[in-house]
């Protein structure tokens, strides 16, 4: 298999963004762009389409290499996702594939952003739990299923109403309350029902541009509205 | 170069399970902490953990208590890990795995119970999880404590910080007075004074593309702390899971909860299925512990009757098993082979997955140096020569909550800012000057790797070993090598100086030519690079602490 990477590349967040393509060929039937990556990151004077010596590394994060960690979310081809669950031979009809980082967050350097207000909002939030979680068994699916959000942010790249520092918060962080929404009780919601309203709730047009990206699958759709029922209009089934 | 300062702050080094837990008791301590990783919590390694985490919390109608946990895990570990640390790891399980209900873990419940369930090597059904996704589901909530005591200014967060050396004070007795660490967004360093808990993780990156774990427990770390005079522990003690298969860049874990869940394991011979485990192993069948299941594949594979593949038979298992337990797994499955393990056989392999060995501590996490702590997978403690599945989350946590305590327990002796001074006095620049802003080439890396493997494989030889001992050293000759790419090759051989020194097969470890269980080698193998105008290798027992042998 072989096809043309083209990288959205910067030195740093000071320095001009530009385009790179490499030609990359594999044996491997299941290949990755994550996998593409690191193996370009491991060969020496590698040159591109001009001919041109590629300056290695090629920053992007990693960890899991199997879409558990979020770390590697980036856009491909025009669509936030995780550049281990994407597949090289999804692009080999075209030739090409396009990497460029997120763009809704600063960028540290080539495919790496710095996406700290995802955690900055989580603690506007207030999402934690402070007497006592114990998930209701009726409740059991809902928490799990909030538990798994990757903070990836590939729902906050497509949402059209977040920003980064703005008062609407978007999916990253509805899904972690709604974890809580979910298992805390009644009177220690205050709080975050507040913060709910406040930051979610609010500014959401429910289009679920967000479902539709999330690497990690969630029920967006499912979650919003039981915790729409608890947090705004207190139905505790 | 910043300021030196934050000298009332605990330096705590890698945001797993270990790294949280540690911040969260300090917390509760009322002692703030520096929480620093490579990436964010949500990108460690415990999110990975899929099968569940054990506790005797008797909640199947199986009398069962901490002292058969205790049982379980020593026989496992062929008795290597010491007893004591075991009993306060095992007593203390329920309770930790009650404080996670209690923080809003979503585990698999019955009647408001949780549930338990088999997992290798335990008579009893004691694995606590969250459908197939355990870690993760345990790491949200922790980090969401974490978060708690973030606003109350305990806890300060340092993602994408990398550890580049520790700051040692004295003689002949070192002593950690601070950490150096490299901010990888700026790429600025920063001394930061204090004591220190490593809590980095497994140490995956000796084995790139080969293990089950991440890209970011890349080794570095491990092999920079070796460098600086830790002493380090069984090494030579590396688990193979029986079931993984090959993904891009990695291998994918098949969690041991399918076998627990009634999964078998088959071979073909003449033509037809041959249930091994069950045949050889009538008690625990597939579940016996992990390095027998994988010794036992490498042995049927080497049969000549026997086909080369052995597969995992997963049909037998029930619908609700897939809906509730599985989900994830059979999704994975899926998604990865396009193979459905309702009807079709998982072909399957061992996988590097667990380290056993790592930075060596006493029943208090206390390394070798005075105010560095260590926990997690990064330590040598509770696992002996095997780990048994469900156990490593559980020793993360506990450890984590050991060494915060012990340092809570030390804060009293630190007397009259005695870190501080010492801090004050190291030579930041010097240090500074001596870092090197490469990594270790990805050539050199691969090239150790491809020397490690044989060596340290399922089934090890003097023959084998020693090939790699000089290949290892022939490679240290190489010019050019800069400092990083040396103290890899230092880690690489002490792993297989401590493969050599065990003439004996135990647990994870076993010799052809020596297949016995020999117990004059009863104790954990140490290894420690003392640096002179020689380099120093000594490989000693725990037990009594004989010095046995000594390596040039
Ligand atoms: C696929 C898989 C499934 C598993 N399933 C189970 C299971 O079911 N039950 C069970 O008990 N165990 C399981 N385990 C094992 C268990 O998950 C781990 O042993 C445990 O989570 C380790 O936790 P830790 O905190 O020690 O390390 P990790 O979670 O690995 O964290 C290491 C931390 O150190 C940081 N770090 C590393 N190097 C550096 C550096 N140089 N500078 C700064 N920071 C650094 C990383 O960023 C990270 O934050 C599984 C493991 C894997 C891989
Ligand atoms: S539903 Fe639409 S507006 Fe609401 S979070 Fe999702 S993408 Fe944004
Ligand atoms: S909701 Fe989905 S897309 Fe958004 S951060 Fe979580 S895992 Fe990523
Ligand atoms: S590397 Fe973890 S999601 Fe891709």
């Amino acid at each position: 298999m072989k096809l043309e990477i083209k990288i959205c590349r910067r030195k740093s967040m000071f320095l001009q963004e530009y385009w790179q393509s490499i030609l990359f060929e594999t044996e491997e039937e299941n290949a990755t762009v994550a996998h593409a990556l690191r193996q370009i990151n491991q060969t020496k004077g590698i040159v591109d389409t001009d001919g041109k010596e590629v300056e290695l590394p090629i920053r992007f994060d990693c960890s899991c290499l199997q879409k558990k960690c979020g770390a590697c979310a980036m856009v491909i081809n025009g669509r936030p996702r995780l550049a281990c669950d994407a597949a090289l031979k999804e692009f080999v009809k075209k030739g090409q594939v396009r990497l460029e980082p997120l763009r809704k967050f600063p960028v540290v350097a080539d495919l790496i952003v710095d996406r700290s207000i995802l955690f900055e909002n989580l603690k506007i939030m207030q999402t934690w739990v402070s007497g006592s979680a114990k998930v209701p068994e009726k409740h059991s699916d809902e928490a799990y299923e909030a538990s798994r959000c990757l903070q990836c942010g590939c729902c906050l790249e497509v949402c059209p109403n977040f920003y980064a520092g703005g008062s609407f918060f978007g999916t990253a962080a509805f899904v972690p309350t709604a974890r809580l929404l979910s298992s805390l009780p009644v009177e220690e919601q205050q709080a975050i029902r507040a913060q709910y309203k406040a930051h979610v709730y609010a500014g959401c047009g429910k289009s679920l541009a967000c479902r539709d990206v999330c690497p990690a699958g969630i029920d967006v759709d499912h979650l919003l509205s039981s915790s729409n029922g608890i947090a705004v209009w207190r139905h505790h089934g | 170069m910043e300021n030196k300062n934050n000298v009332q702050n605990i330096n705590i080094i890698g945001a797993g399970l270990a790294g949280l837990s540690a911040a969260i008791t300090l917390a509760e301590h009322n002692i703030p902490s520096n929480l620093f990783s490579l990436q964010p919590s949500e990108r460690a390694q415990s999110v990975l953990a899929e099968g569940g985490i054990n506790g005797a919390l008797n909640t199947m109608g199986e009398e069962d208590a901490p002292q058969y946990h205790r049982e379980d895990t020593l026989r496992a570990g062929v008795y290597l890990a010491d007893e004591e640390a075991v009993r306060g790891l095992t007593e203390e399980a329920p309770q930790i795995i009650r404080d996670l209900e209690r923080l809003g873990v979503a585990f698999n419940t019955q009647n408001n119970e949780i549930l338990l369930r088999n997992f290798g090597g335990q008579k009893k059904k004691r694995t606590a999880y969250a459908r197939s996704s355990t870690g993760k589901i345990i790491m949200t909530a922790l980090i969401d404590e974490a978060r708690r005591y973030e606003a109350r200014g305990l806890i300060t967060r340092y993602p994408h910080h990398e550890l580049v050396s520790l700051l040692l004070a004295g003689e002949s007795e070192k002593i950690c007075c601070g950490v150096l660490m490299r901010n990888t967004y700026t790429t600025r360093l920063r001394g930061f004074a204090g004591p220190v808990i490593l809590a980095i993780g497994g140490m995956n990156g000796v084995f790139p593309e080969l293990t089950t774990g991440t890209t970011s427990n890349s080794g570095d770390a491990l092999a920079q702390m070796f460098a600086q005079g830790v002493r380090l522990g069984n090494l030579e003690m590396i688990q193979y899971h029986p079931t993984t298969i090959g993904i891009s860049g990695k291998r994918c874990l098949v969690t041991e909860a399918a076998r627990g869940e009634g999964g078998r394991l088959y071979v073909m011979r003449n033509g037809e299925r041959w249930y091994f485990m069950e045949e050889k192993y009538p008690e625990l069948k597939n579940l016996m512990p992990r390095d027998v299941v994988s010794r036992e594949m490498y042995f049927v594979r080497q049969d000549p009757a026997c086909g080369d593949q052995v597969y995992l038979d997963l049909t037998g298992l029930a619908e609700e098993v897939w809906r509730k337990r599985l989900p994830d797994l059979r999704a994975e499955l899926l998604h990865y082979l396009s193979l459905d393990p309702k009807t079709d056989p998982i072909p399957v392999e061992p996988g590097i997955h667990y380290f056993m060995g790592g930075i060596d501590v006493d029943r208090e996490h206390r390394t070798n140096i005075a105010h560095l702590y260590a926990a997690g997978e990064c330590c040598d403690q509770y696992h002996g020569a095997n780990r048994l599945g469900g156990n490593s989350m559980l020793g993360a946590i506990y450890g984590g909550r050991v060494a915060a305590r012990t340092v809570a327990a030390s804060i009293p002796e630190l007397a009259g800012d005695q870190l501080q001074e010492l801090f004050c006095n190291a030579d930041l620049h010097e240090e500074i000057r001596n870092q090197y802003a490469q990594e270790a080439s990805p050539q050199i890396i691969l090239e150790i790797r491809d020397i490690l493997v044989p060596a340290m494989a399922i089934v090890r030889s003097e023959q084998s070993l020693k090939s790699a001992e000089e290949k290892l050293a022939r490679l240290l000759e190489r010019e050019g090598l800069h400092e990083r790419e040396k103290h890899r090759i230092y880690l690489a051989q002490a792993m297989v100086a401590s493969a050599m020194f065990r003439r004996e097969s135990r647990g994870a470890h076993y010799r052809e030519d020596y297949p016995q269980r020999d117990d004059q080698f009863c104790g954990l193998t140490q290894a420690e690079l003392t640096q002179g105008t020689d380099i120093h290798m000594q490989i000693t027992c725990r037990s009594g602490s004989r010095q046995i042998r000594e390596t040039s």
